[in-house]
């Protein structure tokens, strides 16, 4: 355990002692801050029923975001300890296969919800100019962060398989935004397909990402997405551990 | 210290390391010597236990490299080829990351830490960051990261490769500070440095081990073929019969040099010194002696020899 907070301790650095940190933590709050005038502007045009936590996700920022964020946030964590070679280091320590993987997909998932944080400033101020009540509260934002960290998750575990089997960053980033879009693909064909009770589509609709978003917006929380998002980041997480391990019997 | 039997591994498609086996004694430097490519950092990869063998066994300390990973990546201390470092850390910060990472407790950390800085120079660069500093002072770090939790074991892989001769001299120095309390496994394709610093030498070339021994006793293994090489004031005539008549001599030649002097080079049979023989011949013909000499093989002559790619199968 104490090497995993050495590990994690170090990968945090690593986000926040960079420039490319900041640079990601830039983006993100400019891709926010541009969905929220846009909306702000839609709201302002004409009254909508849905609260704005709930716009946010039809906004296509939100999807951009974790789509370009996820693999740019991941693609340094392992391609590039074995393209320095310091992969050789880290692995001839007591630390072990788990641990590292732990402490790296940890690391990406808190250095993605910081980057998430300035958003809260924009529900202040939607909270100081509004009458209306309704229009935030907490459940809905609790719900909003709590899809925003599942999503994440999901994504930055499919970042850090990416990154466990390529040598290049560039090669990495490319792997996991293509796996990453093949997935949102997937979740918009299961909006577009009309509901039947046949097995495809039930299957299907579990990969609608944009539908389970609008739950999580709506502070409804569904244990079926929460298992199916916590199974798919095991699901990928594991395949990395495999990864990393691979080398022993190669 | 180190029990290596059988030792195989194989990539897709090509054998890097075939079926070695040789022995590292506690307290000893062992020098891994080979041309590029002959598998030395193979070997140090296996035996830091990175990699897993094809086959064979390797043992540090008595535990298996493989079952008992743990164990052995407590007792050994690598640096590997190209010395990788992180190079946005700060040096004392990242040898406190390795010594932690190592299983060091925070208090033994800190202790080793300064030790080790103290002990590879790099208490002045402390503060600066690992990118900034010169090669040498990186390789230092590396050292330094091997040595923080006191292994008795430190495999170096080419730990003097793209410095200054003055870099050099004193990452050997330090690396000879380290017999007697460590074992030392240096790989190097330069033949000099190992000559220095090690007390046994292993040859590696394609893959096998083709000479294994202390530093003289791989020179003497090529003493048969040294020569002598005598010059004497003589009649070429009068120095071709003398030379048929000297026992023990295997070959000679005698070649004209400058002046009255004649060159002469002498091959003797089984190693056996002929210089008293000559020295005893030029007083007893009262011929004048200006130089007698014994061309000892020098370990790189061995070196090039017995790692020379055989010409024919290449072709």
């Amino acid at each position: 355990m104490r090497i995993f907070f050495t590990l994690l301790r170090r990968e945090l650095a690593a986000f926040f002692l960079s420039i490319t940190g900041y640079v990601i933590i830039a983006s993100v709050t400019l891709l926010t801050s541009l969905s929220f005038v846009i909306l702000l502007t839609a709201f302002a045009a004409k009254p909508f029923t849905a609260p704005l936590t709930e716009m946010f996700y039809s906004t296509f920022f939100f999807w951009l975001i974790v789509l370009l964020v996820a693999p740019v946030i991941t693609m340094r964590l392992f391609a590039l300890e074995k393209s320095s070679g310091t992969f050789e280091t880290l692995m001839t320590t007591q630390a072990g296969d788990l641990q590292v993987v732990a402490a790296k997909f940890t690391a990406a998932v808190i250095f993605y919800m910081v980057a998430w944080l300035p958003m809260l400033a924009c529900l202040f101020v939607v909270r100081h100019f509004t009458s209306q009540p309704g229009a935030l509260d907490a459940g809905t934002v609790v719900g909003m962060y709590l899809g925003i960290f599942l999503t994440g998750c999901l994504f930055l575990s499919l970042g850090c398989f990416a990154s466990a089997i390529s040598r290049s960053q560039m090669a990495a980033a490319m792997i996991s935004f293509v796996l990453g879009v093949s997935l949102f693909a997937l979740g918009y064909l299961a909006r577009l397909i009309p509901m039947t009770s046949q097995w495809q589509t039930q299957a299907l609709s579990s990969f609608s990402l944009f539908d389970q978003m609008d739950d999580f917006a709506r502070g409804v929380l569904d244990t079926r997405t929460v298992i199916f998002y916590t199974g798919a980041v095991f699901f990928f997480l594991f395949l990395t551990l495999r990864v990393v391990e691979s080398r022993r019997w190669k | 210290m180190i029990e290596v039997s059988n030792l195989t591994k194989r990539y897709a498609g090509r054998t890097a390391v075939s079926d070695i086996s040789f022995h590292v004694a506690r307290g000893e430097i062992v020098g891994l010597l080979g041309p590029n490519g002959a598998g030395k950092s193979t070997t140090m990869r296996i035996l830091s236990s990175f990699l897993p063998a094809t086959s064979g066994t390797v043992r540090v300390a008595g535990f298996d490299v493989f079952y008992d990973s743990v164990e052995v990546r407590r007792r050994i201390g690598f640096m590997p080829e190209n010395n990788p470092l992180y190079p946005e850390m700060r040096v004392r910060e990242y040898l406190k990351f390795r010594a932690r990472l190592k299983g060091l407790g925070g208090r033994r950390s800190r202790e080793r830490v300064a030790t080790v800085m103290e002990q590879c120079g790099l208490t002045d660069v402390q503060r600066r960051i690992i990118g900034q500093l010169s090669k040498g002072y990186r390789q230092r770090v590396g050292l330094a990261d091997a040595l923080v939790h006191e292994p008795e074991l430190i495999i170096l892989d080419e730990p003097t490769i793209g410095l200054d001769p003055h870099q050099i001299r004193s990452v050997r120095q330090l690396i000879k500070s380290l017999a007697g309390r460590h074992t030392v496994l240096i790989s190097t394709h330069i033949l000099p440095e190992a000559e220095m610093m090690c007390s046994r030498m292993v040859i590696m070339f394609d893959g096998k081990i083709l000479a294994a021994d202390t530093p003289e006793n791989l020179q003497k293994l090529m003493q048969g073929g040294s020569q002598i090489v005598a010059e004497i004031a003589a009649d070429a005539a009068d120095l071709n019969a003398a030379f048929l008549q000297l026992p023990g001599v295997e070959k000679f030649d005698v070649s004209a040099g400058d002046g009255e002097f004649r060159r002469c080079a002498l091959t003797p049979r089984d190693g056996c010194d002929l210089r008293p023989a000559i020295f005893a011949l030029a007083r007893e013909r009262g011929w004048v002696l200006r130089e007698l000499t014994r061309n000892r093989h020098s370990l790189e002559d061995i070196y090039v020899q017995i790692t020379k790619p055989n010409e024919e199968e290449e072709g």
